[in-house]
């Protein structure tokens, strides 16, 4: 596909024993948003995180609007528009959720060679900060210490951070994991807001949002690729149906 | 030839005795994730009481095995006492606690048996030297270190490969939870281990005893040598500790032997006489830097946590 | 409105009006031993303060910050032996000697993490260390002694100890304003969060080896400006000044103090050079009842008291005392 934002070539990481991306390949065009699924265990983690800069591929490519971005340290692509949401909340316990969402601003906003002036009185920083916070639901707790918000206003606060940024494309990983119905339900509408701007490659287990929000779907197992294309297709797949339901077959 | 010979021996020597050092350190630090800067103390309370029991009891073998004895009750009670309630904290957290540990180690000593340093003579039978080679003597005890330590090398490759507690070291040192969750002790294990460490320890500060010194502070000089052998090996890899304590004995003793001349072959006389100490000593940190650069993990890195 | 007057501000304001009228009380007790004290807190308080910039607010734990101290000093000692004794050339220059230095070690040194990190910092300090002593004709081992104290011109007179102890003041007040601004600028938040999770700062997209590296020699330039001061204090410098322990005194000092607060390192300075002066006369007072004779050596052994200590901090008092001040400052206002 000429025209794909992402684009992974046969991406492959193994642990040890275990294959942990096996020639994965795939191609996500500009404003669409790409659910991943599969069972626990099945690589999606280490997908994303290969594709955020965390973990080195043994093989394969990853391009990013056109940039070759295999090689390229975590940050950089950050900076240039790929931006991820974790699995397990990774945030700054210890400042306020606007200090968050603020250092994630910061980083888009040039270099942080300023040692002088106070960055909590920069509107500069402070209001996109703001701005995402109201656009995920946590405006009112905006000043409340991280360490104080509850499971799933953390899930929230990631969102936020990963749209500080103004980004291309979101990798979220999980993004409503542990998440009650009415949240989830809150989250699915806000993302499903957000896809008019945003690319979006989505990870989740929660099957509703999932077919909800899709425009394509594809279904790791094992590592591997073993479906991919539109929610309907997807839904009436056979080997998927096994892959999730009934005794695990060994994939050959 | 019969210097760089000799020396060879006293390189080998010298690493042997640092991989006693550095084999407790890094079990201590692989399986608990212990960073244990009194290990040095427990060094220097091996050559202390090394000493105090052969004077006492007239035989060097005898103080040697009651050195050990107490070496390793003191370990353990350390451990019981101290190292439990740092097991999971921040590793800054162990780097504080054991600092104040030789703090208080060194003045107990000081207390204990005074300022100056003692002395442990060689009983008569290991004076003396022996001939290794046609036309090259070398010292008994030297080369009886060298075999007690090679020895315990076997020893703890049996123990660490063949058994079943060595079983459980090897796994607790890639992953401590695992261990815990198939049941076992895990407190007894980790009280085993360290005073295993400290019997190491302890050992080789006694054997040191003769040849080196025995004084308050001697604990701290050898202590960084041992961490940077720990980390050159890689943390947890007993085989990689063997591996980094050879050449940082080689290293170091050649180094210091023939460095100072190879220094004046390239630069001027009085140049290469100030710069010839400095820089031998310096060889170690060099080689450790040069290393870690290139493989931040050390050289044979153990599991992941 | 309580806010402005808790038990930790009075503490902080206490003590800053405290030191700067020292000099005050010393001229009329003739107290001048209270003044040379204070001068070494002051200057310790001073590395102290720069160690916590990047141990306490950046999480990067260097058992090498002595180093710093030994190379502004030995820069001062070297110039004043070879004949410059102008403290406007030392001074820069053990500045520029300390950043250096500090360009190098952290370059190297930030590749790694945790314990790698302590380690190799710590064999680049002994590496100094070595070098020091090596230097025979700086005095190697015996250390190096100063004629006259760095001359700036007729304008300030060091060898004064009033004056003297009043520039390290200035100085330690610059520093705690300097890391202050720091702490709280884009560049602060930035060694903040990398102290809190640096793979989070790395996936928002923060270079964070150039930052943590910057800090590394601004701490290390600050040190070395201590150490320039201690050359001056002491009229003296050896490799002695160096060796790891000393730096294992630092981060105590900090730790001690409260990690990454502001005036913790005073603390920390204070509280290591008071237990030093004091833990002994304690000692042989509780000693004395039962051995008379024995008292006085008994206070000797202070640190077989100061050791367990640390460690009984480290596991129940984490906060060190600026934890505590707080601690207090909080449960006064909740009543």
């Amino acid at each position: 596909m000429a025209d794909a934002l992402l684009q992974i070539e046969n991406l492959s990481k193994r642990f040890g024993g275990i294959q942990a991306s096996d020639r994965i390949s795939l191609a996500i065009p500009d404003g669409e948003l790409h659910a991943v699924i599969g069972p626990n265990g099945a690589g999606k983690t280490t997908l994303v995180s290969q594709l955020s800069g965390q973990i080195a591929p043994d093989s394969g490519r990853i391009s990013f609007a056109g940039v070759d971005i295999t090689g390229l340290p975590m940050h950089r692509r950050s900076a240039g528009g790929l931006a991820r949401s974790f699995q397990i909340t990774s945030l700054f316990l210890d400042i306020s959720a606007l200090d968050n969402v603020a250092l994630a601003v910061q980083a888009h906003a040039g270099h942080s060679f300023r040692f002088w002036r106070d960055a909590r009185g920069e509107a500069e920083l402070r209001q996109p900060a703001r701005a995402a916070l109201e656009r995920v639901g946590l405006g009112a707790r905006a000043d409340w210490p991280a360490s104080a918000l509850s499971h799933g206003e953390h899930r929230q606060l990631e969102l936020a951070m990963a749209l500080a940024g103004r980004p291309r494309m979101l990798l979220l990983d999980e993004p409503m994991a542990g998440m009650g119905p009415d949240e989830s339900a809150r989250m699915v509408t806000m993302l499903r807001a957000l896809k008019q701007e945003v690319t979006i490659l989505l990870i989740e287990h929660d099957m509703e949002a999932v077919f909800a929000l899709a425009d394509r779907i594809t279904v790791l197992v094992y590592g591997r690729v073993i479906a991919s294309g539109a929610p309907a297709e997807i839904r009436a797949n056979a080997q998927v149906r096994d892959a999730y339901l009934g005794e695990q077959e060994a994939v050959s | 030839m019969t210097l760089f010979i000799e020396q060879c021996l006293n390189g080998l020597q010298f690493g042997l005795l640092l991989f006693l050092l550095a084999a407790g350190l890094t079990l201590v630090f692989g399986i608990m994730d212990l960073v244990n800067l009194a290990h040095g103390s427990l060094y220097m309370l091996g050559a202390y009481f090394a000493a105090t029991f052969t004077a006492w009891t007239g035989s060097f073998v005898l103080g040697a095995v009651l050195a050990l004895g107490a070496t390793l009750m003191v370990g353990m009670a350390v451990e019981v006492i101290a190292m439990r309630r740092l097991y999971g904290r921040d590793h800054l957290d162990h780097v504080l606690g054991t600092f104040g540990l030789i703090l208080f180690f060194d003045e107990a000593v000081r207390l204990i048996w005074g300022p100056a340093g003692l002395s442990l003579p060689l009983p008569g039978w290991l004076n003396t030297s022996v001939q290794i080679l046609p036309g090259i003597q070398y010292s008994a005890y030297r080369l009886a270190i060298i075999a007690v330590t090679l020895a315990v090398a076997a020893f703890l490759y049996v123990l660490v490969m063949r058994t079943r507690i060595g079983m459980l070291i090897r796994a607790g040192a890639s992953n401590r939870e695992m261990v815990a969750a198939l049941g076992v002790n895990i407190k007894l294990l980790f009280t085993l281990v360290f005073g295993l460490g400290a019997v190491l320890a302890g050992l080789a500060g006694l054997m040191q005893a003769p040849i080196l010194t025995v004084q308050i502070g001697m604990g701290e000089n050898i202590l960084i040598l041992a961490f940077v052998i720990t980390v050159i090996g890689g943390i947890g890899s007993i085989r990689g500790a063997f591996i980094a304590a050879l050449l940082v004995g080689f290293i170091d003793t050649l180094g210091r032997a023939f460095f100072p001349e190879l220094l004046r072959m390239v630069l001027s006389g009085p140049a290469a006489a100030t710069a010839a100490p400095a820089l031998s000593s310096m060889l170690i940190y060099i080689l450790m830097a040069v290393i870690l650069v290139a493989k931040p993990e050390g050289l044979f890195p153990v599991g992941s946590k | 409105m309580s806010g402005a007057l808790t038990p930790r501000n009075v503490v902080i304001a206490a003590l800053l009006v405290g030191l700067a009228l020292l000099p005050l009380y010393v001229s009329i007790t003739g107290d001048r031993f209270l003044l040379t004290l204070f001068t070494r807190i002051v200057i310790l308080a001073m590395a102290a303060v720069s160690l916590n910039l990047i141990l306490g607010y950046g999480g990067m734990m260097s058992f090498g910050h002595a180093a710093y101290l030994g190379i502004g000093g030995y820069t001062v000692a070297i110039l004043a032996f070879e004949g410059v004794q102008s403290g406007f050339v030392q001074w820069p220059l053990a500045l520029a000697a300390s950043a250096l230095f500090a360009l190098v070690v952290g370059a190297l040194s930030l590749r790694t993490r945790g314990v790698y990190f302590i380690m190799i910092t710590l064999a680049f300090a002994q590496m100094a260390y070595y070098l020091a002593s090596g230097m025979a004709r700086y005095g190697g081992d015996d250390g190096l002694g100063l004629d006259s104290r760095s001359q700036f011109a007729g304008l300030l007179n060091l060898s004064n100890k009033t004056t003297f102890y009043y520039v390290c003041l200035i100085l330690l007040c610059a520093s705690i304003l300097l890391v202050w601004r720091l702490t709280i600028s884009r560049f602060g938040m930035v060694l903040r969060g990398t102290r809190s999770n640096e793979t989070r700062m790395r996936a928002i997209g923060f270079p964070t080896y150039r930052y943590k590296l910057a800090g590394f020699v601004i701490a290390g330039t600050m040190c070395g400006l201590a150490g320039a001061l201690v050359a001056n204090h002491t009229d003296f410098v050896s490799p002695a000044m160096m060796y790891w322990t000393r730096s294992g005194d630092l981060i105590v000092m900090v730790v001690l103090g409260g990690m990454g607060t502001l005036f913790g390192p005073v603390f920390g300075a204070l509280a290591l050079l008071f237990l030093e002066q004091f833990l002994p006369t304690l000692i042989s007072a509780v000693v004395r009842p039962f051995n008379p004779a024995g008292a006085v050596k008994a206070g000797e052994y202070w640190q077989i008291v100061l050791g367990p200590l640390l460690l009984l901090v480290v596991l129940f008092a984490r906060g060190g005392i600026d934890g505590l001040l707080r601690m207090l400052s909080s449960r006064e206002r909740h009543g």
